[in-house]
């Protein structure tokens, strides 16, 4: 409980920190009188308009992914007793992106409410593959199984993502910068549109968490003690697709934030999934948002887009993981 | 005095810091059935794959026909050694023919890889194991059973005179189980085969060995003919289990029969 | 000799001359031939195609030697180097497959896993970013980056040897960096050297000459080479660590040495042609399904994979008449196919 207390005033500083840190750097003090007492008479341009209307809706729009990202990457692990895996590594966030460029290029549709519906087709689409191919049939269900399903998977998405960049060059030329994923240039209202569906993502979240942790030893085992894993695994489908398509169509495709989240949040919460899923609702943003503040910070004035930064930083963290594992073959 | 072509001295293994086995010196006698047994972790497969020089020793040394079996070619102790492990894996799609063909692997050279004695060691080593029918069909398709005997046949196919097998009668019913002793108890007594063998069942293990190797804790406590080596204060002492040994009335080895407990005696 | 030691009769063939003995699966050697029937015929064939057609007896006139008239000159220098680079490519991505599926233990191992393609990438983008372009230039960077890849993600994996798993799990990590590095590249290039880039990851064989078949093919003879003298170490290594152990083989070395290999196979293919994916996931299942043999089989998957090239290459030309895709293009849709059929046959298992 207090380290949820400690979390959470994590994610204020840094939230605080994401509006006065950038190319430039703003005062605490005109950060706050940006917020509360707009100064219309300076203008586009000035300190305060970066503050309200660049960094406020980068700054909501981290957030939101976050939470998003979180819960998706925790639920696939904790529904697919999948240490390994998150919504990137599935291929999921690559079957939103291909039927968002799908929609972009060859339908011609444009627009925050495209990129929603699309990505959740998408998603949907990506993780059903996903579960046909790698978790059903006689040979044994393994972690790395369902891994390798999702990066085959993944793998075809992208690419077909790319032959329609290569047929429409001015799609590609756009999607170039959404595609590495990035929080910046957009503006307050896509955090706004995707906030329904990825609340609507974590109360099913919160329905299924109870399940969770029944569903965890094993689908015999869990039903005999009276859980329902069907209403459990759809459920939890549900709110994948809600959540992950949702963050795709905001930001691009972001991956191993729920990667890393699950596992570090456990250390201090131990196996319950509730209270997993709890402590991903703040931590993830404030992983999300941290590593756009590094994007700005690292190689300015030049900006590294957030997907990449999480990309440097959570692959070392899955390497880790899996040598600690040593010899347990899962 | 038997002689003795395998065997450990001092040998200590472990994974990581953890030492499984310790200290260890055996001989295991040749033209004998030698079982291994003991309670779970006691170390008996570790001792196993350490003599099949799986595993490398962190100290002491395993010993064969007067080498460390560590200095000899790994094909060469091939052909004199064979194991029969615990898991293995069956490829997608193999017959039981090619499967067995694959435990000539010892014998075959780049350019030799299907001799005339390839072939005669491959259709003996069925004809032992009674596969010859199933030699078409598919190993995914056979019963535990079957499969257990179809892996024998290959190791049989390595045409080794040591055989080591690690628990090679579990997963298998009653049935199955005894049939498989049986079936090292012939290659022993009528080819004469060294047989090392860990088994779990106590009983099976006092019938069939000629010498009994009882482990805990990675160490020998009991080692030599069951008759003398099983008694009630020894298993108390290795398994915590309270029983009544009887001679099983088949063979005249030691039988193990455990305390009944209150609660199954009482109200009847 | 009597023919009750004969195991199986008339299933395999074996051929003894002095002291030289091998031997294959009837069927196994028989679906090969076929396949390379195939390959033959649609070799031909694709030879003839395109703007200026020449009809398959002509082509083959040309091959022979006959036909002196203009057809020579497309055949012999436009299409036939194309044709050649196609089945190079593709049977040295079919065993590069195999050997991968056979080393992690598993159906859906592919070289693509350790990173080797996002690597070469990587590898080019520095090229075409630094230096802007060129055949050769680019395809010695996407090696060098393919096998520096290859080589981080095997360090990083070991631990007293390297499990299949744990090497899948590394892969897709340095895999996924590379990709960020490649995806920040990408914005940071000019339009026009972006798409190059994006045309060249997808994979493509055209343009391509006898200057550039030449060294691939001296590449893949050698890796070649070096899988035979490997011997039949892979179907023996597919039994499982402590059986292959069993039976005289030294798991972790044997891994490694064919790992090695097929790095080098792809790494030359990515060189050769560009990242082109699922040829090497495809062909061995498909070979394995098609011969009949066990577990992951060498030749059929070379010959598969040299097969499912040549077809998509033909595809790759003559989709659009007049606006070529990248080869790469259409092995991902072939792909996706393969990937249904694989939920196809895994619905059926039930």
């Amino acid at each position: 409980m207090i380290g949820l207390v400690v979390a959470t005033a994590l994610l204020a500083a840094l939230c605080v920190a994401s509006l006065a840190i950038g190319t430039q750097q703003l005062s605490l003090s005109t950060v706050w009188r940006a917020v509360t007492a707009y100064d219309h008479v300076a203008g586009v341009g000035g300190d305060q308009w970066i503050v309200r209307d660049l960094r406020v809706p980068r700054t909501v729009l981290a957030v939101v992914v976050g939470v998003a990202l979180g819960l998706s990457g925790t639920l696939i692990q904790g529904v697919g007793r999948n240490p390994l895996a998150d919504t990137e590594v599935l291929g999921i966030n690559a079957g939103a992106a291909l039927f968002i460029v799908t929609a972009i290029a060859l339908l011609g549709l444009h627009g925050i409410w495209t990129y929603i519906w699309f990505g959740f087709a998408g998603a949907l689409f990506a993780m059903l593959l996903v579960y046909l191919v790698g978790m059903s049939g006689r040979a044994a269900v393994t972690p790395v199984r369902v891994l390798l399903a999702g990066v085959a998977i993944g793998a075809v998405m992208d690419g077909l993502g790319f032959a329609v960049r290569l047929r429409h060059p001015r799609a590609f030329d756009n999607m170039r910068f959404w595609d590495a994923g990035a929080l910046d240039g957009r503006p307050l209202e896509v955090a706004l549109a995707i906030s329904p569906f990825i609340g609507v993502g974590a109360l099913l979240c919160l329905l299924v968490s109870r399940s969770l942790n029944v569903t965890a030893v094993g689908d015999d085992l869990a039903t005999s003690l009276g859980g329902n894993v069907v209403r459990t695994q759809v459920l939890s489908l549900a709110a994948v697709t809600l959540l992950a398509g949702a963050a795709t169509a905001g930001a691009g495709p972001i991956g191993f934030v729920g990667l890393m989240v699950p596992h570090a949040v456990r250390r201090v919460t131990g196996p319950d999934w509730r209270w997993i899923l709890a402590y991903a609702v703040v931590v993830a943003p404030a992983v999300l948002l941290a590593a756009d503040i590094i994007g700005r910070v690292v190689i300015a004035p030049s900006e590294l887009p957030a997907g990449i930064v999480t990309a440097f930083v959570g692959a070392p963290v899955l390497i880790w993981l899996i040598r600690r594992r040593g010899a347990d073959r899962t | 005095m038997t002689d003795s072509r395998l065997g450990t001295e001092h040998l200590s293994l472990g994974y990581g810091d953890a030492a499984i086995v310790a200290d260890l010196t055996v001989a295991v006698p040749d033209g004998r059935i030698t079982v291994i047994v003991g309670p779970n972790a006691c170390g008996k497969s570790t001792l196993l794959r350490g003599l099949a020089r799986l595993l490398r020793p962190a100290t002491g040394r395993v010993v064969l026909d007067g080498t460390d079996i560590a200095s000899l070619h790994t094909k060469e102790v091939a052909r004199r050694l064979g194991l029969l492990p615990q898991t293995s894996i069956a490829p997608e799609g193999i017959t039981v023919a090619d499967l067995v063909a694959r435990g000539r692997f010892p014998h075959q050279k780049l350019l030799r890889q299907w001799s005339n004695d390839d072939e005669a060691a491959v259709a003996e080593a069925m004809r032992l194991t009674g596969v010859g029918d199933l030699a078409g069909r598919l190993v995914d398709e056979l019963s535990g059973g079957q499969r257990q005997r179809v892996w024998v046949a290959m190791v049989l196919a390595q045409q080794t005179p040591l055989l080591l097998l690690d628990e090679p009668t579990t997963y298998l019913d009653i049935a199955h189980q005894v049939e498989l002793l049986d079936l090292f108890a012939m290659l022993n007594r009528s080819h004469g085969h060294t047989v090392v063998c860990v088994l779990h069942d106590l009983n099976h293990a006092s019938r069939y060995a000629d010498e009994l190797v009882v482990m805990k804790a990675g160490r020998i406590v009991g080692q030599g003919d069951p008759r003398t080596v099983v008694t009630a204060e020894l298993i108390e002492e290795v398994y915590g289990l309270r029983c009544q040994i009887i001679d099983d009335p088949q063979t005249g080895t030691p039988l193990i029969v455990p305390r009944a407990s209150p609660h199954l005696t009482a109200g009847r | 000799m009597r023919s009750a030691t004969t195991p199986m009769p008339g299933r395999h063939l074996v051929l003894r001359v002095g002291g030289v003995s091998v031997r294959a699966s009837r069927r196994t050697v028989l679906w090969v031939w076929l396949l390379v029937l195939l390959v033959a015929v649609t070799a031909v064939i694709a030879v003839g195609l395109g703007k200026y057609h020449v009809a398959p007896m002509d082509v083959l006139s040309v091959l022979a030697g006959s036909n002196t008239s203009f057809d020579r000159v497309v055949v012999l220098q436009w299409r036939l180097p194309r044709m050649l680079m196609a089945l190079l490519v593709g049977g040295a991505l079919g065993l590069s497959g195999a050997i991968f599926q056979a080393v992690t233990g598993n159906a859906l191992g592919s070289p693509e896993i350790v990173g080797v393609n996002f690597g070469a990438y990587t590898g080019a983008l520095a090229v075409l970013a630094t230096a802007g372009g060129g055949y050769y230039a680019v395809a010695g960077g996407a090696m060098i980056g393919g096998l520096v890849t290859a080589a981080v993600v095997y360090a990083l994996s070991y631990r007293h040897g390297v499990a299949g798993y744990r090497l899948i799990v590394v892969g897709i990590a340095v895999g996924a960096v590379l990709n960020s590095v490649n995806q920040w590249i990408v914005i940071k290039l000019d339009h026009h050297t972006a798409v190059t880039a994006a045309v060249w990851q997808q994979g493509t064989l055209s343009g391509l000459t006898w200057l550039q078949v030449v060294p691939m093919t001296v590449c893949v003879a050698l890796l070649i080479s070096a899988l035979v003298l490997l011997g039949p170490q892979l179907p023996v290594l597919q039994l499982g660590d402590d059986a292959a152990g069993a039976l005289g083989l030294r798991p972790d070395r044997a891994r490694a040495a064919y790992l090695v290999v097929g790095v080098g196979l792809v790494a030359a293919a990515c060189a050769a042609a560009g990242p082109i994916t699922f040829v090497a996931l495809a062909a061995p299942q498909l070979a394995r399904r098609l011969t009949g043999s066990p577990g992951v089989a060498l030749v059929p998957a070379a010959v598969m994979g040299a097969v499912l090239l040549l077809v998509s290459d033909v595809i790759a030309q003559q989709l659009f008449r007049d606006n070529e895709l990248p080869v790469g293009v259409v092995t991902v849709s072939l792909g996706g196919c393969y990937l249904i059929y694989l939920l196809v046959t895994q619905a059926r298992k039930r």
